[in-house]
Formats: structure tokens, C-alpha cells, sequence
């Protein structure tokens, strides 16, 4: 111990890691590694596992014992997929409803987190009080249930993009990030001539984008895995279901408890039951699905964490 | 930990005193979202010397005005007026004669409730997975963190955090699927298990009963645990790292450090986390539950919203207004617990909500 401190004592100035490690550290750093890589397979062998299912021939796939790599390669099971009515039309919706979605509510929360960060606003604090109650109190699933098809929101797209518009949530974070905009900047603005549109359009939101990509990636990431709504709103309406709809249907549809190879008697449905099976259907669903997420999450991953603590950088 | 972290206290020496102070800046740093919610209360003192109401005033912000107005119609229709809806609750409520038509019944339908044998079931499921999930996901959260924290080759530690929230994004009903094949019979689980000779046979752990709790705990321990520690991570970052050099001057060693500076210091965020998370453990049985659960295990996995939504949608049998009646009652509890785990803090000297 004594050993520790002194090194400690002299090597801290001059180095930022220390080169000499003590015993008792190295133990640590080799179990703490391995523990943390342990935790890595973890979180992705479910992920990889079922894509090598997904590309593995379907009769072959019964017997199990797939891990990383597919045994016998097979694109039938995509073939099979992509060519779903219901996924296709699944696909066609929620890429519409993710694009509009995100869109429209990123305009619709910037644009009420801007008036409510104007210091001279004159509603600024009995508006934020409206808004905040929402995140507490909520009619609940029956009321909204029964309100949209008073407004005949049900049975229709709109009932995706309309309603969720604005999320007190996302607006305090919005809000945040822009009360730690300098007002000289819109003061300046104003007395050039500039009206509150204009300073929000040329001057706020230039300087918002890191913010802005931040919600609008949270919120596309919501549409993008949203189903609920379809199921509950549109589940006679086949003409506007969502991707994930259709996986959730497709997965319960192919085995309810998945106990083991209950696939190769019902593997005729698919034209052709020689290669695809449900258990690969599955897979190739459930990979097909995630596929834009996992593509775009290596460039996109910056702005999901800076989500979780940007507004707190300016205080 | 408890006892940890009142240790640490009764011992106050430079450390604590710097740790405490440090882990304020730190939750204040971190709970973003908190803040502002407080900020719009302090803010109210604020403005009052603020802007006049004035007519000048008001005419150079019409525009302004006008786009609140626009806010304050949204939120009524959207937001408040299913609030309007809860009278449902109170009635007989039939859809095709509407709110002002329907029979009255006063308390009826919350004494059918409170009767319903199904509906105290579902209120056990779901505070039981509720608690799991907060307490589980709390500790394993915390625990990665501090050990990602140790890590010191940076691009490891970049790439263990990018995996280990990865799977926050994907929906529900992947991770259900993806859970129920790692559990099947053919799944790694029970190869694994085979191959051990724990059990000579494959064994189908949807269908037990005994293993849905455990097995939604865990399921939330893969999406979320990675997303839940970057929160953690950013309150261990702006620890002052003059703490941890004059406690190994002092002779402390790796763990010493984690328990008397680390721990102490996340206590403000735990707090604040916990506070805000209470309110959510009624709301956390949903998806998952609906997506895995099935007939063998109905006992244990159906939850309160599994239950509101059968009485809404189920064509035999529908009653709009008890879906109203449970759904007030879990909005109800959810605020109760929210107030509950606030004043307790309130009353400790930590940090709070509102």
C-alpha cells in the first residue's frame, strides 16, 4: 500500500496514466475487461444470431445450433418476406408517417419551445405551467381512445402525426438549449428591423441544429418502432398499418411461445416451403425491420447521447 | 448502499464535503430535463419585475400571442380535454349516446373494480414488475457505469458504450422476439444449459409462470441498461478528480475510492432518477408484457394496461368506463407515488423534484 502512494505521489504531475500498474489493479483492469466484453456478446450475439438465422435455409434451421453464421445460406426467407402485401404497405406507411412525423413535430415543438423562451413573452410562465401538467396527467388510453373518433382521427394516417405533435418533454429540452442563447443576439435582430418569425427562422434555429437533430432523431426512432397505434386505431384498415404491426402479426401469427420446431408443418403456407420456414421468416422479418436502425445508428449514436444531456450544459 | 452512503456522512471529512458538493453541480449537470421543470417555477418570482403587461407590450408580441393561442387550443383538444373524458368513469358510458346522454352510476364501476378479482391480480403484476425493473435497472445501471468508468483504453470504452445502448432503439416487439428465441428450446439458453448437463431437456421458460417476472427484468436489462448508465457516466465524469488523487495519497484503494467517492457523489442523481422513475412504475407494464406474455403465464404477466385495453377493445364485452375508471386509478397512484417519493426526499435534505 505504502508502495501505491508514494508512486502515486510522484508520477501524478508529470503523467496521466501511471506505466507501472500495482498487482492488485491489474487483476482488476483483466476481470473488468472481461466482464465488460462478456457484457458486449451479451447485447449483440441476439442480434447477430438472429441474422444468421435470417439467412439460413429454413428446413435446415429447425435443428437449432445456428450461432453466428448461417449453416446453410439462404436469401428465400427475404425473397418471402419483401414480398408481403402487408409488409410492403407497412414499409410505404411508416417510412410516410416517420418522414411527416418528424417533420411536423419538430416544427411544432421548436416553435413553442421558442415562445416560451422569450424573456419578454408575457404568457411565458402560466404557458410552461399548461404544459408541464400534460407530462403528469394524461386522460389515459380510454378517453384519447374515444375523443379521436369523436374527431374522426381513427380509421385514418392522421391519427399518427396529428396527436403526438407536441411533447411537453422534448419542448423543456428544446427550451432549455435556447434559453442559453445569448438575447443579445435577438435583440440586435429586432432593432434592425427583424420581426419574432424572422429571429426565430435566421437566428434561433441556425443555432439550435445540434439540438434539432437530437429531437428529431428521438422522434423518428418513435415512429419508426411505433405499432400500438396502428393496432389500435387502424386494425381494420390494412391500408394503413406499420412495419412493426406487421412483424408483431407475423411473429404471432408463426408461433405463439415459440416452444421449438413448430415450423415445418405450417412451412407450406410460402410458396416455396423447401427452403423457408417460420423460424427464418422471422429472423428475416425481424432483421428486415431493424435494418434502417442498426444502418444509421453508427453515424447517428452522437446525437441520441448528447439528447440525454444537452440541456443541462448551459445553466 | 444505504449504509454506505450515511457512513460516508457521519465521517465528513474534506472528501465528502468536496464529493457532496461536487455531485450537485454533477445532477444538475445531468438531469437536464429536471431542471427546466423547476426552472419555469423560480422563473415565475423571476418575471413578475420582468416584462409590464402593457398594451405596447402586447401589440410589439402579438405574434407571439397568436402562436401561444394556437399551443393552448392544441393542448385543450389534446391534452385535456380526455381529462374531461374521466366523467366516463362515472357513468354508463356508451359510445352511440355520448358523454351528456350516458346513464349515470356514480361509484359503481370503481366498486366493480375494486370486486374484480382479475383487477387486484393485474395490480400486483404490476407493481411487482414495476419495483424489479426500477431496483434492477437502478443498480445494474450504476454498477456498469462505475466499471466503464475503470475502463482506461479509451476506444474500448467508447465501443463497449456504443454496443451497450444499441438495443434502446429497437422496438419491443424485436427485443420480444429476439428474447423469446435466445429462450426457446433450440435458443442459447438451453443449449448452453444442455451442454452443462443442468437439465437433460430443453426447457421452455415462456411457459412457466415461475419465470416471466425474471425474465421482463432481464429483458429490460438488455434494452435499457446501456441507455440508463450514459446518465450515470456524465455524473461520474464531472466528479472533481482532485477527490480520487488525495484519497490515493491518503492510502485508498480502487474500491475504497468507488464507495466513499463515487457512490456519494451519484447520490443526488440516483435520487432525482428514482423520483422521476416512480411515477413511471405503473406505466412500464405495457409492451412487453403484452408481447411475451401468453396463455400459460396469463396469472403473472397480464398488468393494468393489459387490463384497461381488454375492456376497450375486446368486442364481447367492451365497457368504456372501466377502462376510464382503471386508467384514473393507475394516474392516481402514479402521481400519489411521484408526490410520496418527493416529500420523503424533501424531508431527508436531498435533492428533489418540485
Amino acid at each position: 500500500m505504502a508502495e501505491v502512494s508514494t508512486e502515486v505521489k510522484l508520477e501524478r504531475p508529470l503523467k496521466k496514466h501511471k506505466k507501472k500498474m500495482p498487482k492488485e489493479d491489474v487483476i482488476f483492469y483483466i476481470f473488468n475487461t472481461i466482464f465488460l466484453v462478456l457484457f458486449a456478446i451479451v447485447t449483440l450475439y441476439p442480434v447477430l444470431n438472429t441474422l444468421a438465422y435470417s439467412f439460413n435455409d429454413g428446413n435446415d434451421a429447425i435443428r437449432g445450433g445456428i450461432h453466428f453464421l448461417p449453416r446453410r445460406w439462404s436469401i428465400k426467407n427475404y425473397n418471402s418476406v419483401l414480398t408481403k402485401e402487408g409488409i410492403l404497405v407497412g414499409a410505404k406507411i411508416t417510412v410516410l408517417r416517420t418522414i411527416l412525423g418528424t417533420l411536423t413535430s419538430l416544427f411544432a415543438n421548436a416553435l413553442l419551445s421558442f415562445i416560451l423562451s422569450r424573456k419578454k413573452f408575457l404568457f411565458k410562465s402560466s404557458l410552461s405551467l399548461f404544459w408541464i401538467i400534460t407530462m403528469y396527467a394524461s386522460g389515459g388510453l380510454v378517453p384519447t381512445m374515444i375523443l379521436f373518433r369523436y374527431l374522426h382521427l381513427t380509421e385514418s394516417f392522421w391519427v399518427y402525426v396529428i396527436p403526438g405533435m407536441v411533447s411537453a418533454f422534448n419542448v423543456m429540452v428544446m427550451r432549455t438549449y435556447m434559453e442559453g442563447i445569448p438575447d443579445s443576439l435577438e435583440e440586435s435582430a429586432m432593432l434592425e428591423g427583424a420581426g419574432y418569425m424572422t429571429v426565430f427562422s435566421k437566428i434561433i434555429s441556425p443555432l439550435c441544429k445540434p439540438v434539432y437533430a437530437t429531437i428529431a432523431l428521438f422522434v423518428a426512432v418513435y415512429h419508426w418502432n411505433a405499432w400500438f397505434d396502428a393496432m389500435l386505431y387502424n386494425r381494420m384498415n390494412p391500408e394503413y398499418t406499420t412495419l412493426q404491426y406487421e412483424l408483431m402479426k407475423l411473429l404471432n401469427n408463426v408461433s405463439a411461445t415459440s416452444s421449438g420446431p413448430v415450423g415445418a408443418s405450417q412451412g407450406g403456407q410460402t410458396a416455396s416451403a423447401q427452403t423457408v420456414t417460420p423460424i427464418t421468416i422471422r429472423a428475416a422479418a425481424t432483421i428486415a425491420t431493424m435494418a434502417p436502425i442498426i444502418a444509421l445508428y453508427p453515424f447517428l449514436q452522437r446525437y441520441f447521447v448528447t439528447g440525454l444531456t444537452i440541456g443541462g450544459v448551459k445553466e | 448502499m444505504e449504509n454506505q452512503t450515511s457512513n460516508s456522512e457521519k465521517k465528513l471529512d474534506y472528501y465528502e464535503l468536496k464529493a457532496a458538493n461536487d455531485a450537485k453541480l454533477a445532477a444538475k449537470r445531468a438531469v437536464a430535463e429536471t431542471e427546466s421543470d423547476e426552472g419555469s417555477g423560480k422563473k415565475k418570482k423571476k418575471e413578475k419585475t420582468g416584462p409590464k403587461f402593457t398594451k405596447k407590450e402586447f401589440k410589439r408580441q402579438w405574434i407571439l400571442v397568436v402562436i401561444g393561442g394556437v399551443y393552448v387550443l392544441y393542448g385543450l383538444i389534446f391534452n385535456y380535454l380526455p381529462l374531461i373524458g374521466w366523467i366516463m368513469a362515472f357513468q354508463n358510458f356508451k359510445y352511440n349516446k355520448g358523454i351528456f346522454k350516458s346513464k349515470w352510476v356514480g361509484m359503481d364501476k370503481f366498486k366493480f373494480l375494486f370486486s374484480d378479482e382479475k383487477f387486484i391480480l393485474v395490480i400486483r403484476n404490476t407493481f411487482v414488475m414495476g419495483v424489479l425493473n426500477l431496483v434492477f435497472s437502478t443498480i445494474v445501471a450504476i454498477a456498469f457505469a462505475i466499471l466503464l468508468n475503470e475502463v482506461r483504453n479509451k476506444h474500448f470504452k467508447k465501443s463497449i458504450q456504443t454496443i451497450s445502448y444499441l438495443p434502446h432503439f429497437l422496438s419491443w416487439i424485436i427485443v420480444v422476439a429476439i428474447v423469446s428465441d435466445t429462450v426457446s428450446n433450440t435458443g442459447i439458453i438451453n443449449e448452453i444449459l444442455l451442454n452443462l448437463h443442468i437439465i437433460d431437456k430443453p426447457y421452455t421458460f415462456l411457459a412457466h409462470p415461475g419465470w416471466f417476472w425474471p425474465l421482463v427484468t432481464l429483458s429490460h436489462l438488455w434494452k435499457e441498461t446501456g441507455w440508463n448508465a450514459i446518465i450515470y457516466l456524465a455524473a461520474i465524469t464531472s466528479i472533481d478528480p482532485c477527490l480520487y488523487e488525495s484519497a490515493s495519497i491518503d492510502g485508498a484503494g480502487r474500491f475504497q475510492k468507488m464507495r466513499y467517492i463515487t457512490l456519494p457523489s451519484l447520490r443526488p442523481t440516483i435520487i432525482i432518477l428514482l423520483i422521476m422513475n416512480m411515477g413511471n412504475v405503473l406505466n412500464a407494464g405495457f409492451e412487453l408484457q403484452y408481447l411475451l406474455g401468453n396463455d400459460l403465464v396469463r396469472g403473472v404477466s397480464r398488468t393494468i394496461d393489459i387490463y384497461i385495453l381488454d375492456w376497450a377493445m375486446d368486442g364481447r364485452n367492451m365497457d368504456y368506463s372501466l377502462g376510464t375508471a382503471a386508467g384514473i386509478f393507475k394516474t392516481a397512484v402514479s402521481i400519489t407515488l411521484i408526490v410520496l417519493a418527493n416529500t420523503i426526499a424533501k424531508k431527508k435534505g436531498d435533492e428533489r423534484l418540485f
